[in-house]
């Protein structure tokens, strides 16, 4: 079985169908490109996958692990949701920084929170021991809780600095979005979504919103991403960046799969006319 | 009537202006945070509620309402009358919670979905996306339209005179029976200086903000 596996999702706005029965695998360690023109449905998957949106229909398998299965997705906790979402990280076509936190904050905000939340079940179960071992007493517990919050504190705020030196950002640790370029807020913002460690990291055409000077700093983290042997899940228009660096592409077209392979076999040799007509395009746009 | 006897008194009319402007501030702001909550509300029948009450409030005078918070209780439910200051404070209170709220609202609304969905994506509560990422740009965007309001409701304390609370105005007003009419004058500057100080501190706080953008 596969790494990831969709199987059939759908998704209806009002009347209009955005996915008529999406399928498609990803290995552990693969590089998957979707592409596709506008309206075809590639930024819809992506919502899926992240929770964002739920599927009408449909089944996502990660890791051996059911994560969604319509309908009852519908019915989920809103907790058990967020525990689903962080086995996914994404980075949005409009970096979406929180601009009152500096770079540093941005980064380790959501693992402070849920830092917060595990300390608070780690004292609700030493609590519980208290009642019957004599041996911990409230004492104990304080320690043993501070202890813990520092120790993952330092943790945290590590992991965040390495990270920021793995996007090349550690000059800017305490700048705000509003003193970066848009390539480094998107470089932050791809930190941020590391920071969380998801299995696999989604990008919904993440330099979409840049100038084209700026893009080149951007597709470079991914890049170097790859060779860290990470899961991704890009949607792009940067065709030549597809080409370059995904294992897979997918085109997407009118919300099905229309063509999925190496990015050779879509790229020097499209079969349907879908994508042939869809590359032509890009082509003829190039030579304007 | 020399300068010092009016000053003394209008000081302590003026003190009972700046405690109805501080209560009723103190205890609206958290007020139309939860008129917010009810008026954003996703359950319908809550929002409606909600939704009406802003509009009585909004829609009638502020004076209507402290003369039937005062008078209404007494004359139909035969309930002793409230101590004049507590009914201005009641009807205050809820009066610019509802202006508060809707300037909540419009704060609110114009954050980007984006920000709630970063939030979500990251594994954040809905508790946590509202106060460790919404609330503080909220906060930036209503600081002017606030200011603006809170500069309303310290002229806006001159209206409890209606049921006879004893503030600047009252007192000013009294000296025309003498003949004075420079302690009117005189009460007007108690105001522009309440309001400068007001001024600057918003002004500060505006500035303390600048750090980000929304």
């Amino acid at each position: 079985m596969a790494y990831l596996d969709i199987e059939n999702f759908c998704k209806k706005f009002d009347n209009t169908e955005v996915l008529k029965g999406i399928s498609f695998s990803i290995e552990k360690g693969e590089v998957v490109s979707i592409i596709g023109s506008s309206g075809s449905g590639k930024t819809t998957l992506l919502r899926c996958m992240n929770f964002l949106e739920t599927p009408d229909e449909g089944k996502m398998t990660l890791d051996g692990e059911r994560l969604l299965q319509c309908p009852q997705i519908k019915k989920e906790k809103e907790s058990v949701l967020r525990s689903k979402r962080l086995n996914f990280g994404l980075v949005f076509q409009s970096f979406n920084l929180f601009p009152q936190y500096n770079v540093l904050n941005n980064v380790t905000l959501a693992p402070l929170l849920l830092l917060k939340t595990k300390i608070k079940e780690l004292k609700k179960s030493l609590k519980e021991k208290k009642k019957t071992d004599k041996t911990v007493t409230s004492a104990y517990i304080k320690k043993t809780i501070s202890e813990y919050k520092e120790e993952k504190k330092k943790e945290i705020d590590n992991d965040a600095k390495l990270l920021l030196e793995k996007t090349g950002l550690t000059d800017k640790t305490f700048n705000y979005p509003c003193q970066l370029s848009g390539g480094q807020q998107q470089r932050v913002a791809i930190a941020r979504a590391l920071a969380l460690k998801p299995k696999i990291l989604c990008f919904d055409e993440p330099t979409s919103a840049l100038d084209p000077e700026l893009t080149g700093e951007v597709l470079k983290v991914i890049r170097s991403l790859k060779n860290e042997n990470r899961t991704m899940i890009i949607v792009t228009h940067e065709m030549g960046f597809a080409k370059n660096v995904s294992d897979k592409v997918i085109f997407m077209s009118d919300g099905v799969v229309v063509e999925s392979g190496s990015p050779k076999e879509i790229f020097d040799n499209p079969k349907s006319e879908k994508l042939k007509s869809f590359l032509i395009n890009l082509e003829n746009k190039e030579n304007i | 009537m020399d300068f010092v006897t009016v000053t003394l008194k209008l000081l302590e009319g003026f003190l009972t202006t700046c405690e109805i402007f501080f209560l009723t501030l103190v205890s609206a702001l958290p007020l139309g945070l939860l008129v917010v909550f009810g008026s954003m509300s996703k359950f319908k029948p809550l929002k409606i509620i909600v939704r009406g009450i802003v509009w009585i409030i909004r829609g009638t005078p502020l004076m209507l309402q402290v003369i039937i918070i005062y008078y209404v209780p007494g004359l139909v439910f035969n309930l002793p009358l409230l101590p004049r200051l507590i009914a201005v404070f009641f009807a205050f209170t809820i009066n610019y919670a509802c202006y508060f709220s809707e300037i909540y609202r419009s704060g609110i609304e114009s954050i980007s979905k984006g920000q709630y969905e970063a939030g979500q994506v990251l594994g954040m509560t809905k508790g946590q996306v509202f106060f460790r990422v919404i609330f503080m740009q909220v906060i930036k965007i209503i600081v002017p339209p606030m200011s603006n309001e809170i500069i309303t409701l310290v002229k806006d304390t001159s209206l409890a005179r209606v049921i006879l609370v004893a503030e600047i105005l009252k007192y000013a007003e009294e000296f025309t029976a003498y003949g004075l009419i420079w302690p009117l004058f005189y009460s007007g500057v108690f105001y522009l200086l309440f309001v400068g100080v007001l001024t600057l501190i918003f002004g500060k706080i505006e500035k303390k903000l600048s750090y980000y953008k929304v």
